[in-house]
C-alpha cells in the first residue's frame, strides 16, 4: 500500500500542504469521497427516511439501510445491532441511562483513571441516581488495564465494566477479550469505548465478545455529528431508549400507552443524520479498501519512528514510549504544555495540549497537562522529522508570541 | 513608551514574570473576594483574589497554574491594579482590552502590560493574556466580554 499517495485523497492536505496535522485522536481529516457522498445526498436524494412514498425517499431509505449494513460488517455485527447516535458521547450516555433500570443500590460500576470524561460522567450520574458505587480499576505504568488488576476490584456486586479499548491520552491497547471473559464470569455487562481503536485497528465484536461498543464517525475519517452504538441484540432489546419521539414508536394512545419499535429504530427518534450516516459508510469503505491491518501496522511503524527520533532529544519527557498506537504524550522540559502547543502551531504543526478530557489521568502521571501528538496513516516520516526539529526549539517557546 | 520596546525586551519581561510571578499567594482572609478562572479552551486554573477598601484595590493577589502568557499577564495585572481606585482599574482594563484587539489605547496607563501588544497575532492566546483581567471584571460585576 502506497500510503504517501493516499494523501491526495484528502482535500485538507492538498489545500494546506504546509500543515502537519498531528491531532488525529481529536478528529481526522475526511477523504474527498466522504465529502462527495454527503453532498450527493443533499444534491440528489434529499428526502427523509421511513417515508418511502416517492422515489427519492425510497432511495434515501435504501442508502441509509445499506450504510448500516456496511458499518455492521466493518465490526462483524448484525445490522439490527447498530444504533446511530450523534457521536461516541451520546452512545455512552444512551448505554448508561439505558442500563439504569438493571441497577440497584450498592451495585458497582468499574471504570479506570485513564478514561475520557464521556466514559466516566454518565456513570457518575447513574450512581448518584441509583445509589451505586464507582470503583476504579488500577492501571499499570503503561496505562493498561490488566487482567490481574481487574481481578483485584471485580466482585459479585459488579454489574458493569466500562473502559476504553485504547486510552486517548496514553494510547495503551487493553486486552479487551481477556477482560470481557472475567467480566462475564461475574455476570457483569462489558461496555467498551472504541473511539480510539475502531479507526486504527481491526475490530471484531463477536471475537471480543463485548456487550456494547461505542465510537464516533469523525475520528474514523467520517463526518462530525454521527456516532455508533453497537450492542448485543438481546441487550438492546431490553434497554430503555434515552430519546423518545417520532420514528421510534409503534403505537401510542390517549391513555399514555406507548409501544416502542425494536432496535435499532427504538433508539433513533427524530430525523436521523442521514448525510452523516451515508458519509460514515463511505469512510468505512475507504478504510476497508486500505485494510485495517495495513493501517495498524503502518501507524505502529510511524509511532516507532517517532519514539526513536524523539528519545534522543534530551529536553523531552515521554509518558508512553512503549505503547503501539499512534498517540504520544510528552512534555518539553520547563515548558508549559500550552506554550509548547503554541510553539508547534507557529511551525504549522497541529498538536493538542491539556488534560485531553481525561482529568483523572494526570494524578497518575504527576503532571498538570501534557502535549499529545496523534499520528495516523496519512502522516509521514518526513513530517515526523520536521516535528523533531521543532521540538529542539523548545526553549524558545515565546518565539511564536513575537513572530 | 512602547515605541522603544523591542521584542527582546518584551520577551524578557514576560519570562521574568513567568519565572518569578509577583503577588502569587493564597489569601484565606475573608475580606478578599476570590474568583476562579478556567475555561474549556485552555488548561489554565487561576484564582484571582482582590481586596477593595474605600473603593481602592488595597491588595490583588493570585494563585494557581497557567501557561507563560496567562501567568505573566496575571502577575503584571496584580502590580498594575494594586493601589488604584476601582474606576482607575476599570479604565486600565478597558485600555488593555483595546490594546489586545488592536484598537486605540493609552500605553501609559498599561505600564508593563504593553508587552502583550502583539497578542492579536496569536489569536489562540488572547484568552491567556486576558484571563486575569476578565477575572477582576467578574469580581467587579461588570461584563467580562473583552470586545
Amino acid at each position: 500500500m502506497d500510503f504517501e499517495k493516499l494523501r491526495n485523497d484528502f482535500p485538507m492536505i492538498t489545500n494546506h500542504p504546509e500543515l502537519v496535522y498531528f491531532d488525529n485522536a481529536a478528529t481526522t481529516f475526511k477523504p474527498k469521497c466522504v465529502i462527495d457522498a454527503e453532498m450527493e445526498y443533499y444534491n440528489n436524494y434529499c428526502a427523509n427516511t421511513h417515508r418511502g412514498d416517492y422515489d427519492i425517499a425510497y432511495q434515501a431509505d435504501v442508502k441509509f439501510d445499506e450504510s448500516r449494513k456496511i458499518i455492521a460488517n466493518f465490526i462483524n455485527a448484525e445490522k439490527k445491532e447498530i444504533v446511530f447516535t450523534s457521536g461516541d458521547s451520546m452512545s455512552l450516555n444512551q448505554v448508561a441511562y439505558g442500563l439504569m433500570n438493571r441497577l440497584e443500590k450498592d451495585d458497582e460500576i468499574l471504570v479506570s483513571l485513564v478514561e475520557h470524561a464521556s466514559c466516566l460522567l454518565p456513570w457518575y450520574r447513574v450512581c448518584e441516581i441509583k445509589g451505586c458505587k464507582i470503583k476504579f480499576i488500577p492501571v499499570n505504568a503503561q496505562g493498561e488495564i490488566t487482567v490481574d488488576n481487574l481481578l483485584k476490584v471485580i466482585s459479585n456486586k459488579t454489574k458493569i465494566v466500562s473502559i476504553a479499548h485504547i486510552s486517548n491520552v496514553l494510547g495503551a491497547i487493553n486486552d479487551i477479550k481477556s477482560l470481557v471473559k472475567i467480566a462475564h464470569d461475574y455476570k457483569a455487562i462489558f461496555v467498551c469505548d472504541g473511539a480510539q481503536s475502531v479507526p486504527h485497528m481491526k475490530i471484531d465484536v463477536k471475537d471480543l465478545d463485548v456487550d456494547f461498543l461505542t465510537f464516533s464517525g469523525h475520528k474514523c475519517y467520517g463526518p462530525t455529528g454521527i456516532g455508533v452504538l453497537y450492542g448485543k441484540y438481546h441487550l438492546l432489546k431490553d434497554m430503555e431508549p434515552l430519546c423518545l419521539g417520532g420514528g421510534m414508536n409503534a403505537t401510542f394512545d390517549v391513555a399514555c400507552n406507548v409501544k416502542y419499535l425494536d432496535s435499532p429504530e427504538k433508539f433513533e427518534s427524530g430525523t436521523q443524520n442521514i448525510a452523516g450516516v451515508v458519509g460514515l459508510a463511505k469512510a468505512i469503505e475507504y478504510l476497508n479498501n486500505i485494510g485495517m491491518n495495513n493501517i495498524f501496522e503502518y501507524e505502529k511503524e510511524l509511532k516507532r519512528y517517532l519514539i526513536e527520533k524523539i528519545s534522543v532529544l534530551n529536553n523531552i519527557k515521554i509518558y508512553n514510549p512503549d505503547n503501539k498506537t499512534g498517540i504520544v504524550a510528552f512534555n518539553i522540559n520547563d515548558v508549559f504544555a500550552q506554550d509548547a502547543a503554541t510553539l508547534f502551531n507557529h511551525y504549522h504543526i497541529c498538536v493538542r495540549s491539556g488534560e485531553h478530557c481525561a482529568k483523572l489521568i494526570h494524578n497518575l502521571l504527576n503532571v498538570d497537562a501534557t502535549v499529545r501528538v496523534s499520528v495516523c496513516f496519512y502522516n509521514t516520516k518526513k513530517e515526523i522529522d520536521y516535528f523533531i526539529d521543532v521540538c529542539k526549539k523548545g526553549g524558545d517557546f515565546l518565539d511564536a508570541f513575537f513572530a | 513608551m512602547h515605541f522603544s520596546l523591542s521584542n527582546e525586551m518584551m520577551r524578557e519581561v514576560i519570562m521574568d514574570h513567568y519565572q518569578n510571578p509577583r503577588n502569587k499567594r493564597e489569601e484565606s482572609d475573608s475580606s478578599y473576594q476570590t474568583v476562579y478562572m478556567d475555561s474549556t479552551s485552555c488548561i489554565d486554573k487561576i484564582y484571582i483574589q482582590v481586596k477593595i477598601e474605600n473603593n481602592v484595590f488595597s491588595d490583588v493577589c493570585w494563585h494557581g497554574n497557567g501557561c507563560a502568557i496567562s501567568t505573566a499577564s496575571t502577575s503584571i495585572m496584580t502590580e498594575l491594579l494594586k493601589g488604584k481606585t476601582v474606576d482607575e482599574g476599570n479604565k486600565i482594563i478597558d485600555n488593555y482590552y483595546a490594546m489586545i484587539h488592536e484598537k486605540p489605547y493609552d500605553p501609559d496607563l498599561l505600564e508593563e502590560a504593553v508587552v502583550f501588544m502583539n497578542t492579536n497575532r496569536q489569536p489562540s492566546r488572547i484568552k491567556c493574556a486576558t484571563i486575569s483581567f476578565r477575572g477582576v471584571r467578574r469580581i467587579l460585576g461588570g461584563s467580562e466580554d473583552d470586545e
